[in-house]
């Protein structure tokens, strides 16, 4: 049987999660926007970033930045953690050669009316001291040992 | 906001003018272009998705843990947009006629704005989708902008819903892009 990895009590206003860092390269480009079925060419022809988009190299698409914060977040949680809403802003592009460092704080921890257990965490992507992207994510994490938040349904998960 | 960030309105000069023409204005709050996947949500891409940005959470790698915590396996929640993205090629298609947010392209077309770039996108999660889910979804422009300079030019900022839902019409998630349509000081 699973165990959850963290459960609400773990958690507290303030936390850190473990950096993670990344070196990416054209493949993790290009890699990314295959997964994500995005076939636009800023994301796989540099000609055609540097023309076009007036940047230096192709870039991370946005579906494949999000698949990064979501195992950030998830390889801190372990499985049990359910992700409910994330904000993205995106500030700049992260190219090959970039080494990307996510970073995230526990900015809020509240349970709701179903009680559900939600954590707030803001997230940081940096290439060396530029933000290039911040997401805000609520993730509903086991409010005790035996809670599961995959199984709220309708109008017990409000996320 | 920071005014000096690539795609966020320049202070100095941060509304240029142009009314929003009347038939966009109309197309606010309007459901459009309701689709369905191409293809079944499958393990192929869900594995694909994991190793491009190295996702060992044993709910996709591991059936086991999958049944015992979500009921067997599912899809990683970001991948939302992936399983109504078109092909890129279909026999008998024209091709460049199957766009995804294909409401994002009628307004770079309508307004005459030939960049654009996404600045925000916020994900909301519903029912997980799993392995042989057939979603389908609609997109429902929610607002406009005045015409704005920014850094990388004059545009506008709109706000787009695209609301996903799986063959059983159970709300899986929704995501709301705001996008940037612009043309570059020289065109």
């Amino acid at each position: 049987m699973t165990t959850p990895r963290l459960t609400f009590s773990d958690i507290a206003e303030g936390d850190l999660l473990p950096p993670l860092s990344h070196d990416v390269t054209a493949t993790t480009v290009v890699l990314g926007a295959l997964a994500s079925r995005d076939d636009r060419p800023m994301h796989h022809d540099r000609d055609f970033a540097q023309i076009r988009n007036g940047v230096r190299d192709i870039f991370l698409n946005t579906p494949n930045q999000a698949a990064w914060f979501e195992r950030y977040l998830t390889d801190w949680t372990g499985p049990f953690g359910r992700l409910g809403r994330v904000t993205f802003r995106m500030l700049g592009s992260v190219f090959p050669g970039d080494t990307m460092k996510l970073t995230g704080s526990v900015t809020d921890v509240s349970v709701d009316d179903e009680g559900c257990a939600w954590v707030k965490v803001t997230v940081e992507l940096h290439v060396e001291d530029q933000l290039k992207t911040r997401a805000v994510a609520s993730i509903a994490v086991p409010a005790s040992p035996t809670d599961n938040p995959w199984k709220r349904r309708g109008d017990r998960w409000r996320p | 906001m920071n005014p000096t960030e690539p795609g966020q309105p320049d202070q100095e000069h941060p509304v240029t003018g142009a009314e929003l023409p009347a038939d966009v204005t109309a197309l606010i709050g309007v459901r459009q272009y309701d689709e369905e996947a191409e293809f079944p949500c499958e393990r192929g891409y869900i594995w694909t998705t994991c190793a491009s940005v190295e996702n060992g959470n044993p709910l996709f790698w591991d059936d086991d843990v999958a049944e015992e915590i979500t009921g067997g396996p599912i899809a990683p929640p970001t991948m939302l947009s992936v399983w109504l993205r078109p092909h890129h090629w279909a026999p008998g298609r024209q091709a460049g006629t199957a766009l995804p947010l294909r409401v994002h392209f009628d307004l770079k077309a309508r307004l005459e704005l030939p960049e654009a770039i996404m600045t925000d996108d916020v994900l909301v999660f519903h029912e997980p989708v799993r392995p042989g889910d057939r979603l389908k979804c609609c997109q429902i422009l929610r607002s406009v902008s005045e015409e704005k300079t920014t850094k990388l030019g004059t545009g506008r900022f709109w706000v787009i819903d695209v609301e996903y839902r799986n063959q059983r019409d159970e709300l899986v998630g929704v995501d709301t892009l705001t996008g940037l349509g612009y043309r570059r000081p020289n065109q």
